[in-house]
Parts: structure tokens; sequence; C-alpha cells
């Protein structure tokens, strides 16, 4: 059996989404700055993308702003609001201690320059708390960057009351919404969030694309400068292809959302269930407020990337915040932020599902993940001395 | 390209000399659990052969394989020789690790060179013979 189940990290592309490029790969291969129809077809085809990727944030077209993904967004977004702050002499951001490096590194960025970062806790669920927010905004605050969900534990964020303490403090709001867009219903207006990000890779899409949202009246920072594409705000021949698959998938997502949710918590809860017969593991992150196809444990006395290469051996695609699956020293930020200690962040196992994975390939992943725990295990020093009472059990 | 070569992911798959041996004449530890590596080495030795030896490892896919591939080269040989055990060695026999995983066959060397001091200490009769070790730098990364 082969079962993808890192979702969280790309998923395949869908058939809507291949069609919808392949015109741009193929006969329709005009530039959209030209102005000859065969170019203006393909500008045709970035302006429908443009105005059905909005409406399914409900937001306008003009507010839609085709990136290079993710990390791109959050840079372009921050760095937006950066801008804005230092004319007017604010030079405060609130953030958490959660979020992709793609917002920490850019942050960071900021902080040399001058800037004062407030990173908000979690809570052993893994969830900010919105008045913890509240409390860290200052008179200084230009910007208030929370993610949507969190790409580890897939914890879900409030950022309906986020949103509504910045609208009323006047403060901007971004959110890094890339493991979210295409799985929680979105609403930019009902949720006051004046910019947000998105990656096509993460919903079906094509890798290497993805947008970001600045409500209207907010002048966007220049990240790439060049051409008039993307009415100025990012230069660069518009990837068509890749647009159109942006576009495609995230219209497919959004209209089969609450079927697919359906599916996927109902496998979800079942491994849960399964590999909380483990002994010695806990989930991470709240067991309600999660996304969908998220599935993060610890499990005590073993290490994360001799879990993830026999579970390959087993034809399970699964990743793990241990540290040595990054090449760092320290385990995951996100694991260490909701408490979990070094000797068990190295531990965890991430498994993202998604709609399609049967029953039975949830059991297979259960019995595959308890047999190979336990053979770890079982030639483990440090789980002898927790059996043997020589070490004390964290979980 | 794989991440490991194939002699590593043997020594994972099937790691050798698994185990503890309760009445070892030097047993080794290094490592600790914060940075997610944990070696343990059991030694049996006779005269002066090491005549049996086991291990047990918390980490990942290399330490294992490294361990392992640590316990076959010394098993059966003098301890003089053990003691020339260097983590080139374990690392050449495994057809090389990747870069940033070389602090795992240093850990195996130090692993067997902590139990050879063990039983050095238990058998102060025995005369030390050293090792030359010359092991590649490693940044040390505890
Ligand atoms: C929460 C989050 N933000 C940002 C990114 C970066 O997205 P991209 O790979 O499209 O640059 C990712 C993807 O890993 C993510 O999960």
């Amino acid at each position: 059996m082969r079962i993808y189940a890192d979702n969280a990290a790309t998923t395949k592309l869908s058939k809507t989404a291949l069609n919808a490029m392949l015109p741009y790969l193929t006969e329709q291969y005009g530039n959209p700055s030209s102005l000859y129809s065969f170019g203006q077809k393909a500008k045709e085809a970035v302006e429908d993308a443009r105005m059905r990727t909005a409406r399914c944030i409900n937001a306008e077209a003009r507010e839609i702003i085709f990136t290079s993904g993710g990390s791109e967004s959050d840079n372009q977004a921050i760095l937006t609001a950066a801008e804005l702050g230092k004319a007017k002499g604010r030079r405060h951001i609130v953030s958490d201690t959660i979020e992709h490096h793609a917002v920490l590194h850019t942050l960071r960025k900021l902080e040399k320059d001058g800037f004062d970062v407030t990173y908000v806790p979690v809570g052993a669920n893994g969830i900010i708390n919105a008045s913890d927010i509240k409390a860290a905004i200052r008179d200084d605050t230009c910007l208030v960057t929370m993610m949507y969900a969190n790409n580890e534990i897939g914890t879900v964020q409030p950022v309906p009351e986020v949103g509504a303490i910045c609208r009323e403090r006047g403060i901007l709001f971004h959110t890094d919404a890339v493991q979210a867009a295409g799985h929680l219903p979105i609403d930019v207006l009902k949720d006051n969030i004046d910019m947000l990000s998105a990656s096509a890779h993460k919903f079906r899409g094509p890798k290497g694309v993805g947008f970001l949202y600045v409500r209207k009246g907010i002048r966007p920072y220049v990240l790439i400068e060049g051409g008039a594409q993307e009415r100025g705000r990012r230069a660069g021949t518009e990837n068509t292809a890749g647009i159109a698959g942006c576009a495609a998938a995230l219209c497919e997502a959004v209209s089969g959302m609450a079927e697919n949710a359906k599916k996927t918590t109902r496998m979800r809860d079942r491994i849960i269930k399964g590999l909380s017969e483990i002994p010695h593991s806990a989930l991470n992150g709240d067991r309600e407020k999660r996304l969908q196809g998220n599935v993060s444990f610890c499990f005590e006395g073993i290490e994360g990337e001799s879990l993830l290469l026999l579970l390959d051996d087993m034809g399970i695609s699964a990743s793990s915040g241990s540290a040595c699956t990054s090449g760092s020293l320290d385990p995951s930020h996100v694991l260490l932020a909701i408490g979990r200690v070094h000797d068990v962040a190295h531990g965890s196992l991430r498994l993202t599902i998604d709609e399609d994975l049967t029953e039975e390939e949830a059991d297979y992943i259960v019995s595959s993940v308890k047999e190979v725990v336990s053979r770890l295990r079982g030639f483990s020093p440090v789980w002898r001395e927790l059996c043997a009472g020589e070490r004390e059990f964290i979980l | 390209m794989a991440l490991y070569s194939e002699k590593v992911m043997d020594h994972f798959r099937n790691p050798r000399n698994v185990g503890v041996i309760e009445d070892a004449d030097g047993v080794g530890e290094v490592g600790n659990a914060r940075c997610g590596d944990i070696m343990k080495m059991y030694l049996k030795i006779d005269g002066d052969i090491i005549t049996d030896v086991k291990f047990e490892t918390f980490g990942c896919g290399s330490a294992i394989a490294s361990s392992s591939m640590a316990t076959e080269l010394i098993k059966g040989q003098p301890v003089s020789e053990a003691m020339k055990l260097t983590n080139k060695a374990v690392a050449e026999a495994l057809d090389g690790l990747p870069e940033y995983k070389m602090h795992c066959s240093v850990l195996a060397e130090e692993a067997i060179k902590n139990a050879l001091d063990d039983y050095y200490e238990k058998n102060p009769d025995k005369k030390r013979v050293s090792g030359d070790s010359n092991r590649e730098k490693v940044e040390e990364t505890v």
C-alpha cells in the first residue's frame, strides 16, 4: 500500500486544475502584457482567475495580487504594514510563537531594522487567545499577524475575534491562511481581514503560485520591482498557467469543502482514536479546533526521523518536527511553544490526510505506526529506563 | 537520490547486535534525549578479546545505523583494535553519511570508547592501550 499522508507539505494537483492550466502551457502561450489578441487571451485568463479567486474569499478582484506562493505573500503583507507603520512612526508588531518561518524570519528582519515585535505565547492546546493579542497591542502597533491555521499541529486560530479587535483599534490585520484556504470557509469581510496569504499547492493547485489579498485602500509595498504587472504591485510576467490552476483548484476546493471536510474529519478522528491507544503518547494541538486533515502526535522514548524512515518502508509518507529531519539542532518551534520538552518533541509525527483516504488506509496507518513505535522502543535506552522507573515519564 | 546509502538503510532496518548485556564488563553511554540522540554500548570482554557487544539507541536512522556498524567493527576484535576505532571508519563502512549526520558516527565511536573506559576502570590491573583516534573534526553540537 502507498499512502501519501503529508498534505500539509503539498498536495496532489487536481485534474480540474491541470485541465485549466494545460492551454496556457501549450497553445495559449502569449504574454498577458502584449496588446495583440493572442496576448490578450492570456490576460483574460489571468483576470478571470483573479475574479474567481476573489469570490472564494468574499473579496474583490482588484484586491487579489498573484504571487509565487505563501512565502512571498507573507513577506509582502508584513512589509506592507511595516512601510505604512514607519510613515506614521508606528514600529510595533504583534504576532505569536507558532507562525511559519516565512512570517517569523520576515519579522526578525524588521526587528533588526528597529521594529519591536511582541510574540504572544500559545496555550498548551496550540490556540492563541484573542485577549492576549488585545493585551499586547500598543499605541504604536502597526500590524497584527496571526496565522489562520497552524501547519504542524493543525490548530485553528480565533481569526474573527482578532480581526474585530484590530478593526476596532485601527490596526492592520494579516493572516497567513496557507493551511486554511480551500479547507476552511474564509470571508475576509466578515472576519475583518486586511491582508491574507494563500498558496495554491496546499489546495491541490500547482506549486510556485499563490496570492495575497490586500483590502482596497491599503497601498501594498512592492517586493518585486520591475514591470507594471499586477497593477504595479508585483512585477514579472504572469505565471499564466499557474494562476489559472490556482483559481481552478481553489474554486473546486471551496465548492467541495463541506463534503470533503466531513469525510476527512471522520478519518482523522479514526486515526487519532487508534494512535491514542499507544501508551505514553499525546495528541498535539486542540482536539476539536483543528484542521480536518491534521493528526499530530508525540511518542515518548523514540525519535521522529527513524519513525518516518520505517513508515516510508511501509509505504506511508509522513512528516515530523524532530530536529533530525530538519537538519537543525532544535525540534520544531511549534512543539516547543505548546510546552513539549525537547525529549518528547523529537518523537513527533505529523500525518496530514485528504478526503481520498479510505477507512482501510486509515486503519493501515494506525497499525503501521503502532508497529513502528514499538519496534523502535524495543531498542531505545530511553524507553527501557522509563519502563524501569529510572526516568520519569513525561507523557 | 536517497537520503542514506543502502548500507545505512540496511543497518537501520536490520540493526545488528541490538540489546543489553546484563553482566557486561564495560558499559558506555553518550548523548542525551534533549538533543535527540542517546547511544548505550555493552561489552563482554574475555582475556583481551571483545567476545560480545550489544547496543541500544534512541535517535535518527543514521544514529541507529552507526551504532550497529560500530558493534560489527569491534565484535571479536582485541581491545587494542577497538581502541583504534574512529568515527571515520564507521562512516566509511556505511558507505558514507550525509555531512550533517557525521556526528552520529562520532557518537558511536565515543560510546565504544566510553564502554572501554568503564572496562579499564573496573579492571585496574589491565594495561591500558591507547587508541590513536584521528576522528574527523566535527563541530560539537551539544
Ligand atoms: C503556514 C504556512 N505559511 C507559509 C508557507 C509557505 O508557502 P509556500 O511554500 O507556498 O511559499 C507554508 C508552507 O509550507 C505554510 O504551511
